[in-house]
């Protein structure tokens, strides 16, 4: 198990090294200047600019630059920004905010998605089962922006149950509006997801066993069959996560959340290559690490999935 | 071991039943299931009762209705089921009560036994848990005391370490040890009725006889009542003392296992009878019948209680005499497939090693032979057959199959291709083993026609002849899988195989998915097709009574090895390797006299058994 674990650690390096690689590439070879683009439609003087060339090491070639990223990086020395901040301060600032609003989204989905997709499966091809099957469809076809804008409107201006926007102080409260729009298209797919694989387990013989033990049906349904349909629902939601962590730009603008999204979206606007390197590094740890703890959720839950060597 | 297996805080306020007590009262009893919205009946006025300490088996086919209507018993039957009648238990009756009550009979009064042990217990948690599960369920006891029942129950069913199964997960245990966990779960509450519901049809013989000799023991020490359902004729000779004959719905023969074994009434129960193929009958044309128990007898120098020491040293001498007077085999021409020290290898995969699943393996077969491959489950038969065709790599020895050696051959090149065109193979599970999207006419036409053999009309004529030939209807062909019964299904599978005109048939376990009676069916032109075609034939299976009415030779594997191989007669009159005996004498005989012979000389055998 820990040998597991520390293999699965590992595998980390690499994916790591890869990605930042990919990705200060990338920005590396974006079109235009990121200093000229800095001062707008006033250029100032060649001097000025060599100098902050220099300064943010962008007169070097590719490789020495990349180099000098990770060398920092090991040093825990992310550097500073084009408008001067320190990266790491900026980090420390919105991770908190766009984790929050993640788990706030992850744990939306998943209660009101299993427990919906528990009953319909339950009820398989009756009244509640159809219309929330069609619901769900509904939810996957609208766009999230649609979504945000209609829910800001009705739920956050016109009836005044939440705040319509974060500002600069995210909490758990004021976070519940995006957190929602956020959850909801997952929300759709972990209830469908939850459903198929009731139905599933639902005929299963262990299921009649446990029946012809005399178990009640509430006990049949929480120990028997739901335990063993989280299994695939468990994966997605660790897929997911990634998703919400990262993806969330649009719900970030509208929401106005002082989150990853939104300065992911700036960064990459700016050409600002250490920023951008730096939030997708974060983001990429964060997300084979949510991948290892499904796996060993999935073991959990499935003895016969045991990593064993 | 301890008799007592009732926990003292155990109250049990219901009346103990009375030595040969009426037990299970069902009185016309009636299952319909809702099918497009109309009634289609699985059992109809079923009558029969079961007393304390008795057997009854319930004796069908599938489709018969022999699981249905025991389902319905304890209301087990899904939503769009339909049960009248009456069924009482100890006088107190089951249908139309209400859902708490049912749920207090269901595992505490009556207990289900299902088929398949893998499927039937929860992956997900340990054997133990679900134990205690159902013991804390009907009985106020701690955590502990339960555990410690748990425990007992697991020592009583006689696995060889219970601490180490009480911690198992299902998928640790092996099939036979999962299906004695789920014996110890369905007894942990003392059932006075115990429901057997194809108990050992997922297991293999020597398995299953083990299982058998557990239900009869506990039948004995407990006292219980049991209702045992099966197909299998040898497993009713086994155990029942009552037996129900059921067949579409109806039970058409009652009697004693003596009166319906000696003198069946019915013409189904007759023809089901004479379906069951009989370990030692032979085929049609395989001369004098064996009688195996005196091979092993005298293999075992046993003296058995049951048959008197005259006629059993009579019955051996017999024997011997036959087996001196089987007519030597002559093999004739260049062998089709010829194994020399074979080992064959599943190849590595990822991190998983490679896992040799055949080793050492020598074996010969001459045109028009038909060899029987036997084996318990991962013994290694259907590897040997798989390898034959190519589809698993040599890892060591010389595989020559038609005159080729393969040993060598690359994964889907040429050499491969030119052998496999003189191989026919037909599968275990005929559903799966034909596309679904085919009418079978294509598929039976889709070898000849990649092979270039024929195409046009040429092709439709060779496909109706095929067709004629595993005696389908011709108008069959535009049909899908689907439309077929499971016969006839197999049917196509062995018309397919044929479409090449093979020098070899490679079978893997063709009719073990089949009902016997289909199955006999199936055998019987399976044969006539081998006689008129003079293939040369692997047959794989794990059934010893099958090999025995077709092959020639037979082959015993046991963990990758080929323990021993001959003539039809030397191993049938005289095995000579342990696991050979032990094999034999697991196969249950559909008679009661003979199956009891065959039971004590088995108990003989195992005690003398060095292994």
């Amino acid at each position: 198990m820990i040998q597991y674990i520390l293999r699965r650690l590992l595998q980390i390096i690499p994916v790591f090294i890869g990605t930042t690689l990919l990705v200060y590439f990338m920005v590396f070879a974006l079109p235009g200047d990121p200093i000229r683009a800095l001062f707008g439609d006033r250029p100032p003087s060649e001097a000025v600019i060599a100098q902050l060339r220099q300064q943010y090491n962008l007169d070097q070639p590719f490789w020495v630059q990349y180099g000098l990223f990770l060398k920092n990086l090991f040093t825990f020395n992310l550097g500073v920004d084009f408008t001067g901040q320190p990266i790491a301060a900026t980090l420390g600032r919105i991770f908190p905010v766009t984790v929050m609003l993640a788990v706030e989204a992850l744990i939306i989905q998943t209660v009101f998605g299993v427990t919906f997709g528990l009953i319909a499966g339950l009820r398989k091809g009756k009244v509640f089962d159809a219309t929330v099957l069609i619901a769900s469809l509904v939810v996957i076809a609208i766009p999230t922006f649609v979504l945000g804008f209609v829910l800001q409107l009705l739920v956050g201006v016109q009836l005044g149950w939440a705040k319509p926007t974060v500002g600069a102080t995210a909490d758990w409260g004021n976070l519940i509006l995006p957190a929602t729009v956020l959850g909801l298209v997952s929300f759709a797919y972990v209830l469908r997801l939850t459903r198929a694989s009731v139905i599933e387990n639902m005929n299963a013989d262990y299921v009649r066993t446990a029946t012809a033990k005399g178990l009640s049906r509430p006990r049949v349904v929480v120990t028997h069959i739901l335990r063993n349909s989280m299994i695939p629902v468990i994966t997605y939601l660790g897929a997911s996560l990634g998703g919400l962590m990262g993806g969330a730009i649009v719900t970030e603008s509208i929401f106005n959340v002082p989150g990853v999204g939104q300065k992911l979206f700036q960064a990459v606007i700016r050409s600002e290559g250490p920023t951008v390197v730096a939030i997708v590094s974060v983001l990429v740890l964060v997300f084979v690490i949510a991948n290892l703890l499904v796996d060993l959720l999935y073991a959990w839950l499935d003895p016969r999935i045991r990593y064993e060597n | 071991m301890t008799d007592n297996i009732t926990p003292n805080q155990d109250t049990a306020p219901v009346q103990e039943p009375a030595k040969g007590a009426v037990v299970l009262e069902v009185r016309d009893l009636s299952v319909d299931f809702g099918v497009d919205k109309k009634w289609v009946p699985a059992a109809i006025g079923l009558n029969y009762e079961v007393r304390a300490g008795e057997v009854l088996a319930i004796v069908g086919e599938s489709g018969s209705g022999k699981s249905a209507s025991s389902m319905a018993l304890l209301g087990l039957l899904p939503s769009n089921s339909r049960v009248s009648g009456s069924v009482r238990l100890s006088g107190k009756e089951l249908l139309g009560a209400n859902a708490a009550n049912i749920r207090e009979v269901r595992g505490k009064d009556v207990a289900v036994i299902f088929q398949e042990p893998m499927t039937a217990l929860n992956p997900v948690y340990t054997v133990g848990a679900q134990i205690v599960e159902t013991v804390r369920l009907h009985n106020e006891v701690s955590p502990d005391q339960a555990r410690e029942r748990a425990l007992r129950m697991l020592e009583l069913v006689e696995l060889p370490d219970p601490e180490k199964a009480f911690k198992s997960y299902p998928h640790q245990l092996s099939g036979g040890q999962r299906q004695r966990a789920m014996i110890a779960q369905s007894l942990s509450c003392d059932p006075k009725l115990l429901i057997a519901d194809e108990p050992t049809t997922a297991l293999d013989v020597t398995v299953q006889a083990e299982i058998l000799d557990l239900i009869r023991n506990l039948r004995n020490k407990l006292d219980s009542a049991i209702v045992l359902i099966t197909h299998d004729m040898g497993v009713v000779a086994d155990l029942a003392d009552r037996i129900a004959v059921m067949r579409r719905g109806l039970i058409v023969e009652t009697g004693t296992a003596e009166q319906v074994f000696r003198n069946p009434r019915h013409e189904y129960t007759q023809a089901l009878l004479a379906a069951v193929p009989h370990l030692g009958q032979g085929g049609a044309d395989q001369g004098a019948e064996v009688d195996v128990t005196a091979a092993l007898a005298a293999a075992a120098h046993a003296e058995l209680e049951s048959v008197d020491h005259d006629d059993l040293v009579r019955r051996e001498r017999e024997n011997a005499a036959a087996l001196a007077a089987a007519a030597a085999e002559r093999p004739q021409g260049e062998p089709v497939l010829e194994l020399t020290d074979v080992a064959i290898e599943y190849p590595k995969q990822g991190r998983v090693p490679a896992f040799r699943a055949v080793e050492g393996a020598n074996l010969v077969i001459y045109p028009g032979q038909v060899v029987g491959l036997v084996g318990e489950s991962g013994s290694g038969k259907t590897t040997i057959g798989r390898a034959a065709v190519g589809l698993l790599p040599v890892a060591a020895g010389t595989m020559r199959v038609v005159g080729q050696d393969i040993s060598a051959a690359k994964k889907n090149g040429k050499q491969l291709h030119q052998v496999r065109r003189h191989i026919g193979m037909v599968f275990q599970d005929p559903s799966s083993s034909l596309n679904p999207r085919l009418p079978i006419g294509e598929s039976i036409g889709e070898p000849m026609f990649l092979a270039g053999e024929a195409k046009g009309s040429g092709l439709q004529k060779r496909i109706e002849a095929l067709l004629d030939q595993v005696e389908l209807p011709r108008s069959y062909r535009n049909r899908y899988p689907h439309e077929l019964s499971g016969g006839q299904k197999q049917r196509v599978g062995i018309a397919r195989a044929l479409s090449l005109k093979p020098k070899l048939m490679v079978a893997d376990e063709p009719t073990s998915a089949l009902d016997v009676s289909v199955q006999a069916k199936v055998l019987e032109l399976f044969q006539n097709l081998q006689k008129d075609l003079g293939f040369a034939c692997l047959f794989v299976t794990h059934d010893l009574a099958v090999v025995d009415v077709l092959a020639d030779r037979i082959c015993v594997m046991q963990r990758g090895r080929i323990v021993e191989q001959g003539s039809r007669d030397q191993i049938l009159r005289n095995p000579q390797e342990p696991y050979t005996q032990r094999l034999l004498a697991a196969v249950p005989l559909p008679d009661p006299e003979k199956q009891r012979e065959r039971r004590e000389l088995r108990a003989q055998l195992l005690a003398s058994g060095v292994e």
